[in-house]
């Protein structure tokens, strides 16, 4: 698994991808032509629309195109943000080992604040109740072992805010 | 303690295979359910359909772009520790601030977590110093130093 750290080499990114970010991440129309609603949008051909995207998922712009689920309407309703406090000299290797675990959909380190926030490893866990949260990040502090620490787990107790990126149905 | 749970039979075989299996390599091509109806040996309108129910239901947020962070534009992660009997104004004032989403309240001192995003760290700075201003509180600033995942999906698991 690559690095993807934010101190990449600087990667072309003009408006047009920009427009075209803008008109995918809010979700392509559920319609038969999607990109040529996104060119309408864009105001460029739809085959550049699809070459535009094309080469910036091969930069790494792009992560993914495809559906993204709603995991908490799908019963994960434990959405906890496990945080570690881990030997900065071991964090790589160990960042991309609980990253490869399939519970894990984010893990990024972050700098500490010390004193009040001694956390510099974050990974988010999914499960369908707060036990099952629990054991799979028991499984992080195993694999982790002596560089465990101090961990804690935040729980989302309420959505006081989530951006409508809703799917268009036309 | 979750009798929410979303029961299989709810969804078409189908529908789990739209879920599961097309949350990377969406085909780019100009006629994309098509591909996918191919791929799944239904029409495009079924398949069409079937992405609609899910739409309906919300168990899809979206079938678009995910963007890496930090290559198309800034963010960072930002807490704050505000009383309770607080929480829900100081959150309504973070709401009202550029560049925020992603506001949840989690259990911990520090009660208010949310994402600011802009197009650039400077921006970013720019917004956190302003939500500081409104609120009256310090914030917590975590912005991303490395990504060790690449977020290419998350597996349902039905039971």
């Amino acid at each position: 698994m690559n690095n993807i750290g934010p101190k990449s080499q600087a990667i072309a990114f003009d408006d047009l991808d920009r427009a075209i970010v803008a008109a995918t991440q809010s979700g392509l129309p559920l319609v038969k032509e999607p990109y040529e609603a996104v060119a309408h949008i864009v105001g460029i051909p739809a085959s550049e629309v699809m070459e535009r995207m094309q080469r910036m998922l091969a930069d790494g712009i792009i992560r993914r195109v495809g559906v993204v689920p709603n995991h908490y309407a799908l019963g994960y309703k434990a959405n906890g943000m496990s945080v570690w406090n881990v030997p900065e000299d071991q964090i790589a290797e160990l960042g991309r080992r609980i990253g490869a675990l399939d519970f894990v959909t984010h893990c990024y380190r972050r700098p500490r604040h010390l004193p009040e926030w001694p956390y510099n490893l974050f990974a988010m866990v999914h499960g369908k109740t707060r036990e099952e949260v629990f054991e799979k990040v028991q499984q992080i502090s195993d694999l982790l072992d002596d560089a465990d620490q101090g961990h804690e787990v935040l729980f989302s107790t309420k959505i006081l805010k989530k951006t409508g990126l809703r799917i268009r149905v036309t | 303690m979750d009798g929410n749970f979303v029961k299989p039979e709810r969804l078409t075989p189908l529908q789990a295979d739209l879920l599961n299996d097309f949350q990377r390599d969406f085909p780019l091509c100009p006629r994309p359910y098509e591909k996918i109806a191919e791929q799944l040996g239904v029409d495009e309108a079924v398949v069409l359909a079937h992405f609609q129910q899910l739409a309906e239901h919300k168990y899809i947020s979206r079938i678009g772009a995910v963007v890496a962070p930090h290559k198309a534009g800034w963010s960072t992660l930002a807490a704050l520790s505000v009383p309770e009997d607080e929480l829900e104004e100081i959150a309504e004032m973070i709401n009202a601030c550029p560049g925020v989403n992603h506001n949840y309240e989690r259990s911990h001192e520090f009660n208010l977590w949310f994402v600011v995003t802009g197009v650039d760290q400077r921006t970013v700075e720019t917004n956190l110093d302003e939500i500081e201003a409104a609120t009256g509180y310090d914030v917590l600033n975590l912005p991303l130093v490395e990504a060790y995942q690449l977020d290419l999906g998350f597996p349902i698991k039905w039971n």
